[in-house]
């Protein structure tokens, strides 16, 4: 993957070498957002370089997203070179630099108008009042399942489509011919009169001496010969050979190595340390002290490890060490037994509904802390030479990265230099707000300056210093009508998010949360606040239609009379998994279906018990997020996403004694694995509408679907997560 | 310490620690950084490597008990002109998301299909334990025995 500089177009001088560069305004309100990228940018400070031609005919398309494995740099070239009608075979991806140009305000648009709550990281993105996006200088944001949806509709296709425009353009003009008389296709104009034909390098020259167009005409989907088709991967080659290089992979001139370990109860800063032990070990440079952690820098990983093994730092007493799972949920209790709450949703009588009803259903779930886990431990390598910060991570916001670096180096912003890399999993642990390794990595660099220093954590530091999903109670009350439909749905549960509100058609609705603070980290978890929500809300759905003596299936469909999206997903998802036939002897079938991002996904899981642990065998997946770009992409999007789901549902989960994190390693925090795989299959409901995310809507539906047939199969329903029978 | 070793067909040397894993003598003195860190405690795969033949996870073995042996990473497993076939099966069946694990999981399917041209799900299941947070773990399967079937008969890439 090559990353494109600012440096690379100035040197090049006169036109980008010959060739045609495109920008789309990064504000999506400007009147034309689509330019032609002159070498001197002043003044233009939002035009985003999109898409570039060069005279040798090979089109680059240059993606303002990280790389974390969902295929994002392919799918959005996909979406350019469509527009562009562009030789695939000549396409090429760039990884847009770490700089204001590529701060993508598509991603804010995006969640505006969809949810209501938007996700932290996003809020200071955000005037509510205005509706105008601000502060879009440290946004380039690779979450929120949003790249293909905002960036690639809102402007990969723009700049494809205003690129062919102009060839089209310099081309008649070339002929003197009308453009009417001009068609594009592979890379090339032809004049359908003559037959003659110019390749887009040998136009881009003169093409990008025009305007560019404001309202560039957009293909039809009928139209489509590269979205919508399956199409491998641009990343991968370098994934099967080890070639491919990550942030911890970083390797620089008279580098050091340096790992850590922070106060292991969050918050406590460090009192003391005797710095002795390490500094008498062989290989052992610098002890560092940070404010709640100290880091031991030698020549390699290995010794800088056993320096801090040696090491007993003595960190403060924050009076949170007596905090335990028990006391965290038990503090949630009592906000929710509390009066105190905030209004999410409510219509009809609200919670007045339940005065006086016959027949209430209760139920309370919750579900515990859980780490991301990616496979490659938080890591960042920094050096602070000459006035300048410069850092190599993988991150899903280097913008984000630089503001975290600056502040750290006491430079400007302007000073520092991302060199963002490969993510080895991302899942919401790479995310704005959530960098503490690269603050500590620039810390740790201030001391070994000018030597680089790279900051590896160990697995143990990964796991317990994580920003966890939160630990969520919610308590579910509805009240069911004589023929067992709901007409009351009351719920309450810690944690504002919309992704409590409910699809399906009840009258009187009233949902409310409580804050119930604690001292462990938390952040955002692939599929954030869907997570405990899908399980909450498709369980106590299932609940219901127990307690009304219905189909679990039929009793949804019957709520989703105005939502044939829903009813189709879960339609697909229960004829593939066969939901009219009952499953073998000693099988359950649970069905789920959870709204996010844009898609919706219904899930069909087939569960056994083995040895007293729940084996799942199958899940059917069908998904409608309005169109998928690249189908095999999208397929392993939703069964990655259900593995995902898995490792939540029935393996793992991180607990708190003694103020801090319980588990230590994959041992004691286990992961599912080959054996555990379900056989996983995908269908996509092309329905047209607005397309929706995927790297994240495969997970919410997993662990109530696995709850749900454990309660078929075994009568004992599942209200906590991991589930155990 | 001074200690030799023969990786990928070539006799290296490293001044380390007599304790040193094999896995950070392999990326920071050999620079051979495919082979990727995930635990430390050989309980994810990620740091797979061929020692003889066998699969090893290289983060929790001394670099210096493995000298005289023969140590294949993934750099070694296959000249990039002539890929091995599970690389190719690889890229055939889409297998890696992040990529991060594949190094180690390639290897470990490696060592099966060496001792076991035609495993069963069984097999692979009890062999390949390495730990991918992706979940790419039914394409694996499909890879592994698409490889298995080799380049002559039906279905393979």
């Amino acid at each position: 993957m090559n990353k494109w500089t600012r440096r690379t177009v100035i040197a090049t001088g006169g036109l980008i070498g010959g060739g045609l560069a495109l920008g789309v305004a990064g504000i999506a309100f400007a009147p034309n957002r689509l330019r032609v990228v002159p070498d001197n940018r002043d003044g233009m400070p939002q035009l985003t370089t999109w898409v570039k031609i060069g005279p040798d005919n090979t089109v680059s398309v240059i993606v303002p997203h990280c790389e974390m494995g969902t295929g994002v740099h392919t799918a959005l070239a996909m979406m350019c070179a469509e527009e562009l009608e562009a030789d695939w075979s000549q396409v090429r991806v760039e990884e847009a630099p770490g700089t204001d140009d590529y701060a993508n305000g598509y991603l804010v648009r995006v969640f505006v108008p969809v949810v209501a709550v938007v996700p932290k990281y996003m809020e200071r993105g955000i005037d509510f009042w205005t509706f105008k996006l601000t502060e879009m200088m440290d946004l380039q944001v690779t979450g929120g399942s949003s790249a293909v949806r905002g960036t690639g509709h809102m402007g990969m296709r723009l700049a494809g489509a205003g690129a062919k425009a102009m060839l089209l353009e310099a081309a008649a003009k070339q002929w003197n011919v009308p453009v009417a008389e001009c068609s594009a296709k592979l890379s090339k104009v032809t004049h359908a009169g003559s037959g003659r034909t110019l390749t887009y390098g040998e136009l881009a020259a003169a093409a990008s001496l025009l305007a560019p167009p404001v309202h560039p005409h957009l293909k039809s989907r009928e139209d489509y010969t590269i979205v919508g088709k399956p199409t491998p991967r641009i990343d991968i080659p370098s994934k099967v050979n080890g070639s491919a290089t990550y942030g911890v992979d970083v390797t620089l001139p008279q580098m050091l190595y340096a790992t850590i370990a922070a106060s292991p109860v969050f918050g406590a800063k460090l009192v003391s340390v005797d710095t002795a032990p390490a500094e008498a070990l062989p290989g052992v440079k610098k002890v560092v002290k940070l404010e709640n952690a100290v880091a031991v820098v030698a020549d390699g990983y290995w010794r800088a490890l056993k320096g801090v093994r040696s090491l007993a730092p003595q960190f403060e007493d924050t009076g949170k060490s007596k905090e335990t799972s028990d006391t965290i949920y038990a503090g949630i209790g009592t906000a929710l037994d509390g009066d105190k709450s905030e209004k999410v949703f409510s219509s009809g009588k609200g919670a007045d509904a339940l005065k006086g009803a016959a027949k209430v259903v209760e139920a309370e779930y919750r579900v515990p802390f859980l780490a991301h886990a990616t496979m490659e431990p938080m890591n960042a390598t920094a050096r602070i030479a000459d006035g300048r910060c410069e850092v190599w991570t993988g991150v899903q916001d280097p913008l984000a990265a630089r503001a975290v670096a600056a502040k750290a180096s006491g430079l400007k912003p302007e000073q520092v230099t991302i060199h963002n890399q490969q993510l080895g999993g991302g899942f919401g642990r790479r995310l704005p707000g959530v960098m503490d390794f690269v603050d500590q990595a620039v810390r740790i660099a201030k001391e070994t300056s000018p030597a680089p220093v790279k900051l590896i954590w160990s697995r143990e530091e990964d796991l317990q210093h994580d920003f966890y999903r939160p630990a969520v109670v919610g308590r579910y009350k509805a009240v069911l009508a004589d023929g067992g439909a709901p007409t009351a749905w009351v719920s309450k549960f810690n944690i504002k998010d919309a992704a409590a509100l409910l699809p399906y058609a009840i009258e009187h609705q009233d949902i409310r949360a409580v804050d119930a603070p604690h001292h462990v980290r938390i952040g955002a978890w692939r599929s954030v606040a869907h997570t405990q929500h899908g399980f909450f809300t498709e369980s106590f759905v299932d609940e219901l239609a127990h307690a009304a003596g219905k189909d679990p299936l039929q009793y949804r469909r019957d709520l989703l009379a105005h939502a044939p999206r829903h009813l189709a997903v879960l339609d697909k998802a229960a004829e593939m998994a066969g939901w009219s036939t009952p499953p073998a002897a000693g099988r359950g079938r649970g069905i789920a279906v959870v709204e996010s991002f844009g898609s919706i996904v219904a899930e069909v899981a087939e569960v056994e018990i083995v040895d007293g642990r729940v084996k799942v065998h199958r899940v059917c997946a069908a998904v409608d997020c309005g169109d998928v770009v690249n189908p095999d992409t999208g397929t392993a999007q939703v069964e990655g996403g259900i593995i995902f789901g898995l490792s939540a549902a029935v393996f793992n989960e991180v607990t708190i004694a003694g103020g801090r994190v319980a588990q230590n390693n994959f041992h004691d925090l286990p992961m599912p694995k080959l054996a555990d795989a379900p056989s996983i299959t995908v269908e996509f409901i092309r329905s047209g509408a607005t397309l929706g995310g995927l790297g994240e809507p495969g997970v919410p539906p997993v662990a109530p679907a696995i709850a749900n047939a454990v309660f078929a199969l075994t009568g004992k329903r599942v209200r906590s997560l991991p589930v155990r029978v | 310490m001074q200690i030799t070793l023969d990786v990928n067909g070539e006799s290296r040397t490293a001044d380390v620690d007599e304790d040193t894993p094999l896995l950070w003598v392999l990326r920071e003195s050999l620079a051979l950084t495919g082979t990727k860190f995930g635990c430390g405690i050989a309980a994810c795969g990620a740091c797979t490597v061929h020692v003889n033949g066998t699969a090893v996870r290289s983060c929790s073995v001394p670099a210096s008990a493995m000298q005289g042996q023969k140590i294949t990473t993934i750099e070694g497993l296959a000249p990039k002109e002539q890929p091995h076939p599970l690389q190719t099966a690889w890229i055939a069946q889409q297998v890696p998301q992040c990529g991060y694990c594949q190094s180690g999981m390639i290897m470990a399917a490696a060592a099966l299909l060496a001792r076991n041209p035609h495993p069963s799900d069984a097999e692979i299941s009890a062999e390949v334990t390495n730990i991918c947070r992706c979940g790419t773990y039914e394409r694996v399967r499909r890879a592994i025995h698409s490889a298995a079937q080799g380049p002559t008969e039906g279905g393979a890439p």
